[in-house]
């Protein structure tokens, strides 16, 4: 219950940004220009979604879902992507705070939990490879391959993008364009996350049962 | 002046608080949790799997977007969730009727 009350600094350490306000416009616009090319990742990722679907029985007399699939890795995989999810909102709360060293621990934080993700995904591309599932055994495997590929190359840039957020972070503080940065990947971080929902829940869980 | 300029700029500010973080948390593990226990225990089979493992994941689109990304606190014009309307039709008539046109097709052949 506690928790409810420090809800309130967050909102109060907003104040002090109002003198800022300079070009609130230009970082209210960029932060809506990101949201726009999230909209355009929702329409890559629905194009990809759509061939799978489409293609997902087309196996080529290769292996199938079913037989291909292990969960148990790839719930893990979506745990760490959600508690990442958190931790890269706890980033945002410290920064409403004003509390740059947590910023960046919680970013870092964040970083790593994506970093397992990716280091499973690999794992698990590999394991595929080897047992001769590769892009091209079959329509449903490149779609696959597609699919989940371009959602862990995003990850790799949100990583990339998360590590030079946090150097800046270290040499500039937190100001207003930092502060438009950090949201900004915060957003893009979330929108991987609610992506890997309904791969994990379109692709896996559909995929086994 | 301050509260003038703060209101014309709806993607200025996402707040947010450690309570509403932690419950959008809570709730996407319990959202991710039911399909599991749903998929291990063969519970459900065909459509109603499908519709239910699709629920579970529509439901928490809308927790992420209202806990995390703070779709809910934009100010007036809402053009996020405009933009956000219009991504999402495009995906529905793209995956929905790639699917329609596949399954007629099928049929067909």
């Amino acid at each position: 219950m506690a928790s409810i009350h420090s809800a309130e600094p967050a909102q109060h350490a907003n104040i002090p940004q109002e003198q800022h306000h300079d070009h609130p416009d230009l970082e209210g616009m960029r932060t809506f220009g990101f949201w726009i090319y999230l909209m355009t990742d929702v329409l890559i990722f629905g194009t990809f979604f759509a061939a799978y679907i489409v293609l997902r029985g087309n196996t080529n007399g290769g292996p199938g879902p079913a037989e291909l699939f292990e969960l148990n890795g790839i719930i893990v995989s979506t745990f760490l992507l959600l508690a990442s999810s958190y931790t890269c909102g706890l980033a945002v709360l410290a920064m409403n705070k004003g509390k740059k060293r947590a910023l960046m621990g919680w970013l870092a934080f964040t970083a790593i939990l994506g970093a397992a993700f990716i280091g499973l995904e690999i794992t698990e591309f590999t394991h595929l490879v080897q047992e001769g599932a590769t892009m091209g055994t079959s329509a449903f495997l490149s779609a696959f391959y597609t699919l989940v590929g371009t959602h862990g190359l995003h990850v790799c840039i949100g990583l990339i993008w998360m590590v030079a957020v946090i150097l800046q972070l270290a040499s500039k503080g937190i100001t207003p364009v930092m502060k438009r940065k950090v949201q900004t990947i915060s957003l893009f971080w979330h929108f991987l996350d609610v992506v890997w929902i309904f791969v994990f829940t379109v692709v896996y869980l559909m995929g086994v049962s | 002046m301050a509260a003038s300029s703060k209101a014309n700029h709806p993607a200025e500010d996402t707040h947010g608080s450690l309570r509403s973080y932690t419950i959008g948390f809570v709730f996407s593990i319990v959202l991710t949790v039911i399909p599991i226990a749903i998929v291990r225990s063969d519970w459900l089979e065909g459509t109603a799997n499908a519709v239910v493992l699709m629920g579970a994941a529509v439901l928490q689109l809308i927790v992420q977007l209202l806990f995390f990304m703070h779709l809910r606190e934009e100010k007036n014009p809402r053009y996020n969730l405009l933009s956000l309307i219009f991504g999402l039709v495009i995906l529905l008539v793209v995956v929905a009727g790639s699917m329609w046109i596949m399954m007629f097709n099928q049929v067909a052949g």
